[in-house]
Parts: C-alpha cells; sequence; structure tokens
C-alpha cells in the first residue's frame, strides 16, 4: 500500500517542519517528505488541502476498562475513539479487574488490542501485586510481556517502604515508575478541591496538599534511588512549583497534566455537575493558570487526555457518590488547541505537547514524521467547529464537563503504519 | 454562569433547594407569608385549604424525627396529604437507585417531595430529574444546605429583633460540617446583615470560609462582644473520633455557651439554636432554659415557615 498525503500543512515537531509538504507511504513506513520519490504510485492519494498533517497522537492515560469493565467501555469501543481523536498510541493504567499484575494479562490485552489493527496499546504493569501497596509484582516479567513503565494508577500506596523498594527495583533495570502523588490520608474521602467551592457546597475536600506532600516525598525516593519518575495529572500550583525545582536539581523526572485540569476549575462544578467529579479534584483558577503556564514553559511535559469511560447511572447520583472520571479521547486534540490558542502558543508546539513529547517520556521513537519511520500520521482539520455530544462521541463513556461546548479542531483521518484506520464522514 | 436550578423560567420559585442565589425579595416574600401563617393555630379550624388534594411525599434518607414532623405538620395545616416515607431503611437497601426510587414516587402523582439526604447535592439531582411540575423542598443534604432551617431562624430573628441591616449576629461551631450554619449564612448576607461571625477552633473551619461573608473567631470572647444574636451549632461525637477535637469537655469549656459568655454579649442578645442540642456539651441548661434563649419559638415559627415554602411552591398550581 502506497500513500500520497498531499497539499497538508505538514507539522512535526521534532524535525522542525511547518510547511507545505506532500507526505509519501509506502509499506507502513515514511518513505519521503517534500518530493515524490521516483516509481513511486500511490495506490490511494489524500488531499490534505486546508488540513494539518502531524504525527499521531500519543495519549499518556486512556482507560480501555479491559479487563474486568466492559459494562464501562470496551476494546472495540474505546480503540474507536482513540482513532477518531488522532490517537495511534496509547497508554493504559494497571487498574483494570484484575490489575494488570501478571505478564498473561498483559499479553492478553496486548494480543486483543492488536487484533483490532488500531492505536498502538502500551500498558503500564502494576507496581505491587493486585495494587495492594504491599508486594511488588515480576516487573521485569511484566516488561517482557508488554509493560512500558510500572504505576499505582490511582491506588493509594501508603506504605513508603513499598514504594521505596518499589522504585530501587524498577531502577534496578531502568524501568520508569508513573505515580500520581495524593497522600491517601489527606485525600481520605474527599471529592473536592478544598477551597472555596467545596466550602460552599458542603463537599468533602481535598487540600492541596495531600499533591504536595506525597509529591515531595516521591522526589525524595527518586533522588535517593535514580528511580526515572513521571508523575502523573499534576493538579496544583504548588505541585509544579516542586516539579520545577526537581528539574533545576537535574532530578530525571518528568509530568503530565490532563486536559481536564488545564481548561477547567472548581468554579465549573457548578450546582454540583457530577461531570467535574474527576481524579485529581479540580483545583482553584490560580491553580489552572499555574497548570497552563508549566505546560508553556515545559515545567510540565505533556497533556493527556486521561480518559476513564464511565457509564451514565454512575454519575446519575449525588456529586460525591458519582464515579470520578470522563470520556476523553476525542477531546485531547480540539482541548490541546484550545490552550494553545488562548495562549498564544504555536500549532507546532501544541501539538508536541500530544505526540513528541509524550513520545519521549515513553522512549518511543514514534512521535514523529521521519524518513523511516512507522507512519503514524493525523491528519486534521484546525478550524472546523464541532460540538461536543453524546451522540458526536465514539467512546462508550458519554459523560465530559465539555458536553455542550463548541471545539475547533477536528480528525479527518488517522493512519496507523499507513493503513487508514479512521477516516471522518465529511 | 450556571442556572440557578431553582428558579424557573420566570424567575419564580420552583425549588426551595438552597438559600444561595436567591433574591432578598423572595426570602422576604417567603417571611412574609409565614408571617400570615402564624395564627392558623389559633384559629378555632387550624387548617387552610391551600394544598387540598396535593400529595406530599417526606423522602427522609436520613433520620430525622424533628424536622419531618414539622413538614407534617405544616402540610396537613395546608390540607394536603402527607405520606412519610424512612427510605434509608428499605429501597435504597435494595440496591434500588436514588433517582429510581424517585421514579416510582412521582409516579404515584406526588407533587412535592420534602428530601432530606446525607449526600450534599441529592436534592439538586432529583430536581434536575423531575417533571417541572413537581416541586422539591431540601429538608438537609449532607454538609450543604438547609434552607427551611435558615428561613426560620431568619423569621426568628426578624420577630425579635425586627430591623436585620443593624445586627452583629456570632454562630458558633462546627461550620466544616454544618449544612445549618451555611444556610443561615447564605440567608444573614442575603437580608444584609452587616456583620456575621463564625466562632469556632480552626479543625471546624471550612477553606475560605470568609470568602461566604463572615469573620473568623477562635476566641470566643472576642467573637461574642456585643452581639446581637448567638446562634449556636450542634457538635457531633464523631468530631471527637475523627481528630477534630480532643473532646466535648474541652470543646465546652471553650466553645460552649455559660452564663458568663452571654454576658460579653448585648444585654438583649437572643440565643438560638438549631436542635437537637447537647447541653453540656455546647450550650450551658441554664442559657438554654434562660429568659435570652428563643429555641423553643424557633420550633414554633418552623412550621409557619414551612407552610409558606409549601404553599408558594405548590399553592398557585
Amino acid at each position: 500500500m502506497k500513500i500520497h498525503i498531499k497539499n497538508g500543512r505538514l507539522i512535526d515537531p521534532n524535525n522542525n517542519i511547518d510547511a507545505q509538504q506532500d507526505v509519501f507511504i509506502a509499506a507502513g513506513k515514511m518513505v519521503a517528505i517534500g518530493a515524490m520519490p521516483e516509481r513511486f504510485n500511490a495506490n490511494r492519494t489524500i488531499d490534505a488541502a486546508g488540513l494539518v498533517v502531524c504525527p499521531g497522537l500519543v495519549d499518556l492515560s486512556a482507560r480501555l476498562r479491559e479487563p474486568g469493565y466492559e459494562y464501562k467501555a470496551t476494546l472495540e469501543s474505546e480503540m474507536l475513539a482513540a482513532v477518531a481523536g488522532g490517537v495511534t498510541s496509547l497508554v493504559c493504567p494497571p487498574d483494570t479487574d484484575p490489575p494488570l499484575d501478571e505478564p498473561g494479562l498483559v499479553e492478553m490485552l496486548k494480543h486483543r488490542a492488536k487484533s483490532l489493527n488500531q492505536a498502538r496499546v502500551y500498558p503500564l504493569g502494576a507496581l505491587t501485586q493486585k495494587l495492594a501497596g504491599e508486594r511488588l509484582t515480576e516487573m521485569a516479567e511484566l516488561h517482557d510481556a508488554g509493560c512500558i513503565a510500572f504505576s499505582h494508577a490511582d491506588v493509594p500506596l501508603t506504605d513508603t517502604n513499598v514504594l521505596l523498594h518499589a522504585m530501587q527495583y524498577a531502577a534496578t533495570f531502568g524501568f520508569t515508575v508513573w505515580l500520581r502523588p495524593q497522600d491517601a490520608f489527606l485525600a481520605r474521602d474527599g471529592v473536592a478541591h478544598d477551597g472555596e467551592v467545596a466550602t460552599r457546597l458542603g463537599l468533602a475536600a481535598i487540600p492541596s496538599c495531600a499533591e504536595t506532600i506525597a509529591l515531595a516525598g516521591i522526589l525524595t525516593l527518586a533522588r535517593e534511588t535514580g528511580a526515572r519518575v513521571h508523575i502523573c495529572r499534576l493538579s496544583s500550583r504548588e505541585g509544579v512549583a516542586l516539579i520545577r525545582a526537581a528539574k533545576a536539581e537535574g532530578l530525571p523526572v518528568t509530568c503530565d497534566v490532563a486536559i481536564h485540569h488545564a481548561h477547567l476549575s472548581e468554579m465549573d462544578i457548578g450546582f454540583f455537575d457530577a461531570n467535574c467529579h474527576l481524579i485529581p479534584p479540580l483545583r482553584s483558577q490560580r491553580d489552572r493558570d499555574a497548570l497552563r503556564d508549566a505546560l508553556a514553559d515545559g515545567t510540565v511535559d505533556a497533556l493527556c487526555s486521561d480518559h476513564a469511560p464511565v457509564d451514565d447511572d454512575a454519575k446519575l447520583l449525588p456529586f460525591a457518590e458519582a464515579e470520578p472520571g470522563a470520556t476523553g479521547l476525542e477531546l485531547l486534540l480540539p482541548l490541546t488547541l484550545k490552550w494553545a490558542n488562548e495562549m498564544g502558543i504555536s500549532l507546532s508546539a501544541a501539538i508536541a505537547k500530544i505526540s513528541a513529547e509524550p513520545s519521549r517520556i515513553l522512549a518511543l521513537n514514534n512521535g514523529h514524521l521521519g524518513a523511516g519511520q512507522s507512519a503514524d500520521v493525523c491528519i486534521f482539520d484546525p478550524e472546523k467547529y464541532w460540538k461536543v455530544e453524546p451522540r458526536s462521541l465514539k467512546s462508550q463513556g458519554r459523560n465530559t464537563p465539555f458536553l455542550g461546548m463548541e471545539l475547533q479542531g477536528k480528525v479527518r483521518y488517522t493512519l496507523v503504519e499507513g493503513h487508514v484506520v479512521y477516516e471522518a464522514l465529511v | 454562569m450556571h442556572k440557578n436550578p431553582q428558579l424557573n423560567k420566570n424567575g419564580e420559585l420552583q425549588h426551595l433547594l438552597t438559600i444561595e442565589g436567591l433574591p432578598a425579595a423572595t426570602l422576604r416574600h417567603i417571611l412574609d407569608t409565614a408571617s400570615s401563617f402564624l395564627n392558623v393555630a389559633e384559629r378555632e379550624v387550624k387548617k387552610v385549604p391551600l394544598l387540598q388534594g396535593k400529595a406530599i411525599f417526606n423522602l427522609f434518607f436520613e433520620p430525622s424525627t424533628r424536622t419531618r414532623t414539622t413538614f407534617e405538620i405544616a402540610a396537613k395545616k395546608l390540607s394536603a396529604d402527607v405520606i412519610n416515607l424512612n427510605v434509608g431503611a428499605s429501597s435504597t437497601s435494595k440496591g434500588e437507585t436514588l433517582l429510581d426510587t424517585v421514579d416510582n414516587l412521582a409516579a404515584m402523582q406526588a407533587d412535592m417531595f420534602i428530601v432530606r439526604h446525607s449526600q450534599s447535592g441529592a436534592p439538586h439531582l432529583i430536581a434536575k430529574h423531575l417533571a417541572p411540575h413537581i416541586h422539591v423542598v431540601n429538608a438537609g443534604d449532607g454538609r450543604h444546605a438547609h434552607p427551611t432551617q435558615g428561613l426560620l431562624d431568619m423569621f426568628t430573628i426578624r420577630h425579635y429583633k425586627k430591623d436585620l441591616t443593624s445586627l452583629r449576629v456570632a454562630i458558633v461551631g462546627d461550620m466544616l460540617h454544618s449544612r445549618v450554619a451555611r444556610s443561615q449564612i447564605h440567608a444573614l448576607t442575603t437580608l444584609g446583615v452587616p456583620e456575621v461571625r463564625v466562632i469556632a477552633p480552626k479543625t471546624l473551619i471550612p477553606a475560605c470560609a470568609e470568602r461566604m461573608g463572615v469573620q473568623i473567631y477562635h476566641d470566643m470572647a472576642k467573637g461574642l462582644k456585643d452581639v446581637d444574636v448567638i446562634i449556636m451549632l450542634r457538635l457531633q461525637n464523631e468530631r471527637m473520633r475523627g481528630a477534630l477535637l480532643p473532646s466535648a469537655q474541652e470543646y465546652f469549656k471553650y466553645y460552649g455557651l455559660t452564663a458568663e459568655k452571654l454576658a460579653l454579649a448585648r444585654p438583649d442578645a437572643i440565643v438560638m439554636h438549631p436542635g437537637p442540642m447537647n447541653r453540656g456539651v455546647e450550650i450551658e441548661s441554664s442559657v438554654a432554659d434562660g429568659v435570652q434563649s428563643v429555641i423553643l419559638s424557633q420550633v414554633t415559627f418552623g412550621i409557619a415557615v414551612r407552610m409558606a415554602v409549601m404553599s408558594i411552591l405548590a399553592g398557585k398550581n
């Protein structure tokens, strides 16, 4: 299969390209950019006039809900949502049921995902068995089975001695440990940021120090063990300051922010909107502004969708009882563009936050479009407005705080390994 | 801006879920209507036919005797049919969801639900879900709101103090967990009370509390100085288990209302308590039963205020 993508605006942040250039793909790989290679007979030509051609997006957190939570979503539904959102590589957290703590489970998931011929799935292995926070998993075996790193998802790991050993053991093999910083005691029962809105609405609160205390502990252990650490879903201004200092010190730490936290604050909870029940909680407008700035200056490396499809019934409950999470795969691109647009950031720098940068965190070589690369490509219309509605989403999860909003930027084609895996009806 | 879910498109009261966001005129209208109901109890026929034929469901997901009873009495005085449901003990334990329960009851031709629930926001969820001709009155949700209590407290204050715009009011106790305090604060600030104080140790004050328009005091002697109204809040025993307070004894010593501390307030200050009281924990018996106490008047006025709320919501349909 040979594909010629013509007339598009090619943006490849890693290779410093932002220009009208044609792209030539053969046998699943990028063969040339610009001039057509000799004897290139395209089987298919995609006219990308007015469209942006960029590396396929890399999402650092998408829950596919398999195994165990198929009533919330299935691999079929969420893998389709991924490519409809331009996502060609995604990381899934280990908090499935059972958790991804055995090589067999990981192999099964990889196999199921591969058979769908859509996005590439990179599972995170559980850091401890059953995510119980007591015994280490067989990290090396899990790595061989396909785990890209190790994480405790949103499950508390309260025993710091276990965390120390998990980080030492991961560092032995050079594995990265992914952690969402939250002190379990300070966050206990909490459902909203410890601020004005939780006070008015009478919601149990999670203070910012729940994040910073845990983060300071993780950074201390990173210093102690030499483990590479990726900090997931940063939410507070004070957390940003700690990451900035750790990077200045030279610690091997990276971090991400979810699209929700780059745009929303506690104010968006309004009158108990359960779609705004998220993990971590939406914090104050000052926190949100700090996260947006930190994304721009590189303190925060990447944006992720934090895709967590939830069934409707689980949201039709009082705020605290409603299940946290929101669908996000199809919103990652438009919400990244929205952030960049509001911040006056170039399209190329915006795309880097959801392709080249997350790819670097994963130590994959897939967030760019150099010749010889696997042809994972996202082609989108940067001008197109669309309304976020349940029926406009492919994901089985229809709940998001952005329901009803008009967003700019719509994916037209998604290619994985040179195959068109998604094509929007226009 | 989020639309205020308790007003209909004409700006009229559709539900009473919280005092927050209601115009002062709406609150005054409820209080004035309540005044007109005060003497119903003294008539030969102790009923008015305003809600004749209406079905009012007392839907209590959390145990309550006093609030449920006063709603029941108020509804009966308006000639409504009252159905009491203690849901906490029945359907939810069988796995039925909150909205399933509500749908089933709505199908029994309910006109109004009086809802109490342990979760903040439950009445909002129910109100949003129901057809527009059915009204919801929040009878207390989690830590969020207890608007009829807030209103009856305003009625009481207005009864004894007439002009609210020159008062100093002190609320003493566990604001963090108190839906009553939140409703009182919104009502007081909306009705133009110039100085609202909250007195409590730091463990019982929620974040950014001052953003609700109150001044925070930790020292009872300073906080009570020259106030016109003292509202004591109930202290739950679980606060000691949750490491928020060391003991009821120490709490009483520093934050309990005694005759001695009451003397710091204005000589004509009134003492209020939403009940049920813990004598010897937040209030001394001699004060609770003393001449400045208006605690039992609050209960009496509560019926008139609840009659006013129910008749304003459902009377016009």
